[in-house]
């Protein structure tokens, strides 16, 4: 057993040789592989091969357009207004079909891609909400919401997670104990709740902003990761090569960093990756029960919240559940993808499998 | 095992201080005159009459005396009695729901718990089958379609999906409505033909021989059963997945099967019960997250549980409501994790708790 391991590894590491000595199965290595690594390449191959990540990424690529373009595909009312305000056609309950004209507060421009539908005058092109919110500028307008409350969020909660999990997990005894019981303390509110109360306890001193409830999703999403990645860690601690490495002296950040982490980490990466879409779902739930951004700010969730009000003729008035509602669930939807391919691509042992 | 179980009881006092500490300092987010809703319901108008109150009931107290007095509650001046005090039970008033947090609690709890009950078996089982399911047909078109199946439930928004169905089970089919119960049932219960025993409409029907009330009962509960099974089977199966792949293709695996085990007896005697540990803590935390109010659903399907009765609060701004339930959630869910924990000390005996 421990020969035929001895024996592969040799064989790839001489492998790996050739390949960095820039004689490798293709003679020479491209100016990529030059700066990134092998390794890196050969991940961001398999990465832009799968269908499922080029389907995100095309989707994701669409959306990054709207966000960047969406003062020229809807354009706002006036320079003066901030353009997150969705331009209101009065205040009409009963929501307007898509393609009924639009009356108050239209947008002195037409947007440029009217003259290919042949459309003269400001339109609702996809309809209004109850309360006669364009949803056509939500939708465009949100996009730049979406993107920044998830990035900055799984970003944000997977760092402090990971560090933490680690920390207690590698060093066990006494830190552990304190760092779980945090987390405990953290985790005994659950997620959702937890993070209304501080949004709800925020929202007073930061305002309606986004800010209130990004920080409550962030303070309460930790604890997941850590706890998940310290229960990987447990296991693989315990491995013959973590026990070898320490034998042999070397720094408990270097084991933790070169060992430990890169073996432990993917359940946490599958995590953090299908997160992202989840957190803007999160977000976009916590608009949609009125704790988001103000009333009125480009935001899907709260898009979507306005139906609610015609709970009982939803059929009649299907537009405004279905087109924000499209619009968040490709969203959500292609960072998922990306999610799984990323998973897909950065777990080696998955990857021997195919 | 027994010494992890004991020490672990051990802790819980640490935990139940930990919890309120942490609810206690999101308290002092309010301002004085927002916190004297702990202790009285009626606040007067006039600028002294306020200062009275606050200095009447300590809000300008330092920290330590007014955490004291959070806890064991105050002396009414006036008329000498005791209110307030968490550990007495009174959790302060609701300024939104105009009455008091704790029976608040009492009414909608056992909603919450029955929804809980119902919906908790569907959702692990199925969930766990079907992760299992994708893992031994890994690759082929029945994993797809699974992964496909998920990751369409990881996209869609909890309350898209809601509206979805509530469009059509009930506004279109009118098969399915929102809510607890039907007219007629709170009737008979107003007219005493239908004693309430535990709250929880599907045992008290059971109790009284009830069928036709029973029916009705579920009649209600299935939509919100149906989102919330659809949107956590995605996690179930992406965990299960791929902590099953993993199972599958280490060493032992094989030697089990060279050993002549049946393919069916590897994948689940000796894979199966490795994989569980993942499983274990993330059935135990949709158990404590089902337990806790489900926000999103309960709001959008209007069933009357904890979750929902925090969003409207939340959405009102009343914070000692959602505080009060949050503090109520986090001791029911230091037990809830005592027992995960057990739980998972039992699944892996690898884990050595220092």
């Amino acid at each position: 057993m421990a020969e035929t391991q001895l024996t592969t590894f040799w064989k790839d590491s001489k492998a790996i040789n050739e390949l960095l000595t820039g004689k490798g199965r293709n003679g020479h290595r491209g100016w990529l592989e030059q700066h990134i690594g092998t390794e890196a390449v050969r991940n961001l191959r398999t990465f832009f091969q799968t269908p499922a990540s080029i389907a995100g990424m095309v989707i994701l690529v669409v959306f990054g357009l709207i966000a960047i373009l969406a003062p020229m595909l809807a354009p706002p009312l006036n320079a003066e207004v901030n353009p997150y305000q969705i331009p209101r056609d009065g205040f009409k309950a009963e929501p307007k079909p898509p393609m009924t004209e639009w009356k108050r507060n239209a947008p002195k421009d037409l947007p440029f891609w009217y003259g290919w539908f042949d459309i003269e005058q400001p339109t609702h092109v996809l309809g209004t909400t109850p309360g006669q919110w364009d949803i056509f500028y939500g939708i465009v307008w949100g996009t730049r919401t979406a993107f920044k409350t998830g990035v900055v969020i799984t970003i944000a909660v997977s760092v402090i997670g990971v560090i933490i999990g680690t920390i207690a997990a590698y060093y066990g005894g006494a830190i552990d104990n304190v760092l779980m019981r945090i987390i405990d303390i953290f985790m005994t509110v659950p997620f959702i709740m937890a993070a209304l109360v501080l949004s709800t306890v925020l929202a007073p001193r930061l305002g309606r902003t986004l800010a209130a409830p990004m920080i409550a999703l962030i303070s309460f999403g930790w604890m997941f990761y850590a706890r998940l990645i310290r229960s990987n860690i447990l296991s693989i601690k315990e491995k013959d090569y973590v026990i070898a490495a320490r034998v042999l002296g070397v720094q408990d950040a270097k084991i933790m960093f070169r060992h430990i982490i890169p073996n432990a980490i993917y359940p946490t990466l599958v995590v953090a990756s299908m997160d992202m879409g989840g957190y803007v779902l999160s977000f976009a739930a916590f608009s949609f029960l009125g704790i988001g951004a103000d009333l009125s700010y480009a935001d899907w969730g709260q898009l979507i919240s306005f139906s609610r009000d015609w709970i009982t003729s939803l059929d009649v008035y299907w537009y405004t559940v279905i087109y924000p509602g499209f619009a968040l669930f490709l969203f959500v939807l292609a960072w998922n993808l990306l999610g799984d391919a990323i998973r897909d691509v950065m777990d080696p042992r998955l990857r021997k499998k195919k | 095992m027994t010494n992890y179980i004991i020490r672990r009881i051990i802790l819980i006092p640490l935990l139940l201080v930990g919890v309120s500490l942490l609810i206690f300092s999101m308290l002092q987010f309010l301002s004085p005159v927002a916190r004297s809703a702990l202790y009285i319901k009626d606040l007067p108008k006039s600028e002294e009459a306020l200062d009275a109150v606050i200095i009447a009931y300590g809000l300008n107290d330092p920290l330590p005396l007014q955490y004291w007095h959070w806890l064991v509650g105050r002396t009414n001046p006036y008329t000498g009695e005791t209110v307030g005090g968490v550990l007495r039970g009174d959790f302060g008033y609701s300024h939104s729901a105009k009455q008091d947090v704790i029976v608040m609690i009492k009414e909608r709890f056992p909603a919450t718990l029955e929804l809980t009950m119902w919906g908790f078996f569907p959702i692990v089982i199925i969930g766990t089958w079907l992760g299992i399911q994708a893992a031994i047909h890994y690759n082929t078109l029945y994993d797809q379609a699974i992964c496909f199946f998920c990751i369409t439930g990881a996209s869609l928004p909890l309350f898209v999906f809601g509206l979805l169905v509530l469009m059509i089970f009930y506004t279109k089919l009118g098969w399915f409505p929102p809510g607890r119960v039907s007219q007629w049932v709170i009737q008979e219960i107003q007219g005493g033909t239908f004693a309430v025993h535990t709250d929880m409409m599907t045992i008290d029907s059971l109790i009284n021989g009830r069928l036709d009330v029973l029916w009705d009962t579920l009649r209600h509960m299935i939509l919100p059963i149906i989102t919330l099974s659809y949107l956590n089977w995605t996690t179930f199966v992406r965990v299960t997945r791929s902590s099953m792949l993993e199972e599958l293709g280490q060493d032992y695996m094989v030697t089990a099967r060279s050993k002549g085990v049946r393919m069916q007896d590897t994948r689940w005697k000796h894979a199966f019960p490795n994989a569980l540990l993942p499983i274990i803590t993330l059935a135990g935390g949709t158990f404590i997250g089902l337990l806790s109010g489900v926000v999103i659903t309960e709001t959008v399907f209007n069933y009357p549980g904890l979750g929902s009765a925090a969003a409207a609060a939340a959405s009102s701004l009343d914070v000692i409501a959602v505080l009060g339930i949050s503090l109520f959630n986090g001791v029911l869910l230091i037990l809830a994790n005592l027992i995960v924990d057990i739980l998972y000390a039992v699944a892996d005996p690898r884990i050595r708790y220092a």
